[in-house]
């Protein structure tokens, strides 16, 4: 808790550039399906964060615009090196892709691609490994996260509302702003209560 | 000037973009179809192609619609790869930055008042909505486009059983012989699950 999205300065530009590379050359199926491979350079590879620090990152990521496995980047970058280390993360992760696209978009057809039976089977088993990459995420997260019998139902709640999927009540920013009022309403409540037992807790 | 409106139509996305991926697509798809730079199946073959090549979605299509659209709307001015390069590089910084900069400043923000116990108290009751938002990603991605897109049942069970191998092979150490316990890399499972895709599903 303490240190909460403090600075941390161990590591290397250059390892922050490839581990992030690495990240942004296997992201298959969006930012949430980064969250394993990041968690397991970061958190476990190189302990440069804890898991719960990264945590409040994700937070920071998903509660703004934008891509998220960028944001993602730009947050862990910014947090272990500044400036230059978000830049560098967020050049790994962009770079992949763009690099492909770029080829394709040069060399290829769409067709070539989609209709190749090889590439078509290949990611047929790619597919369902990555739901296994989150669902992975989502146990240690509420680990992470510390959470209670008594705070199981929030996780619980949001993930069941987002996922039936139906306009403004799945909305993740919904949410996100909910937890956040959450939070600092509690905050107020304890604080009102310490008040008024004059301190005694 | 081509240029000047594939940076405004990415600069919305990416201010505009919440939620990520294919939250974003429909905005995607009404910036770039509408205007008439790219054909309604030219977009569904970007996201068939981002399917299949690694990184966001969001930055797959600004690369690749930067690259085809200046050619096909000023064919005269505007053809040849180099052109394209230029339109790409445009269209995937021009999605990035906004975001970028409003991390950046968050997160500093967030610094400069990390003592408070407002910040804390924020982010305590974030934490378990962000444990939620991640359980949903995994639910909506358990359809039938990712399981059984054949409509086939022993392709359905399969699918199931690379998925679940793929998650004990994530979340659990290994023992090996020797006493130690390894962890495996989640791309090395990837790179396993292609394999075992191109075995089952390739002959």
């Amino acid at each position: 808790m303490e240190s909460t999205l403090t600075q941390n300065n161990s590591a290397p530009l250059r390892q922050l550039f490839l581990s992030f590379f690495k990240i942004g050359a296997f992201t298959f199926g969006g930012g949430w399906a980064m969250i394993s491979i990041i968690e397991r350079e970061i958190v476990d590879k190189h302990h440069w964060i804890e898991r719960e620090e990264f945590l409040d990152l994700l937070a920071l990521a998903q509660s703004l615009p934008g891509i998220l496995a960028v944001n993602i980047a730009v947050a862990v970058g910014d947090k272990l090196r500044g400036g230059k280390g978000s830049l560098m993360a967020a050049l790994g992760t962009i770079l992949p892709s763009f690099l492909i696209i770029l080829a394709i978009a040069i060399f290829l057809t769409p067709e070539v691609i989609k209709g190749n039976r090889v590439v078509s089977a290949i990611f047929m088993g790619i597919r369902p490994a990555v739901v296994a990459l989150i669902i992975a995420p989502v146990i240690s997260s509420a680990k992470a996260a510390k959470l209670t019998l008594k705070t199981l139902w929030i996780p619980m709640l949001v993930a069941l509302m987002v996922s039936i999927n139906i306009g403004f009540i799945s909305s993740p920013i919904l949410y996100i702003l909910l937890g956040g009022l959450g939070g600092w309403l509690y905050f107020k409540w304890s604080a009102s209560r310490l008040h008024r037992k004059g301190g005694d807790r | 000037m081509i240029y000047l409106r594939l940076i405004w139509a990415y600069l919305k996305i990416g201010i505009f973009g919440f939620g990520g991926g294919y939250a974003m697509l429909s905005l995607v798809e009404h910036s770039v179809v509408d205007p008439g730079w790219i054909s309604e199946t030219t977009f569904t073959d970007i996201v068939a192609i981002s399917q299949m090549t690694p990184g966001p979605i969001g930055i797959n299509s600004a690369t690749y619609i930067g690259f085809v659209a200046p050619g096909q709307v000023s064919p005269e001015l505007f053809s040849g790869p180099l052109w394209g390069l230029l339109g790409s590089i445009l269209c995937t910084l021009a999605v990035v930055v906004p975001s970028y900069l409003l991390v950046l400043y968050s997160a500093h923000f967030i610094r400069r008042h990390r003592e408070s116990g407002v910040i804390k108290a924020i982010f305590a009751g974030l934490r378990p909505v962000v444990v939620g938002l991640i359980a949903s990603a995994a639910i909506l991605l358990m359809n039938t486009a990712n399981f059984n897109p054949n409509a086939i049942t022993w392709q359905l069970w399969t699918n199931i059983g690379i998925c679940a191998a793929a998650f004990l092979l994530v979340y659990f150490a290994i023992p090996l012989p020797g006493g130690r316990k390894i962890k495996l890399h989640p791309i090395l499972v990837i790179i396993m699950a292609g394999l075992a895709g191109l075995l089952i599903y390739g002959f």
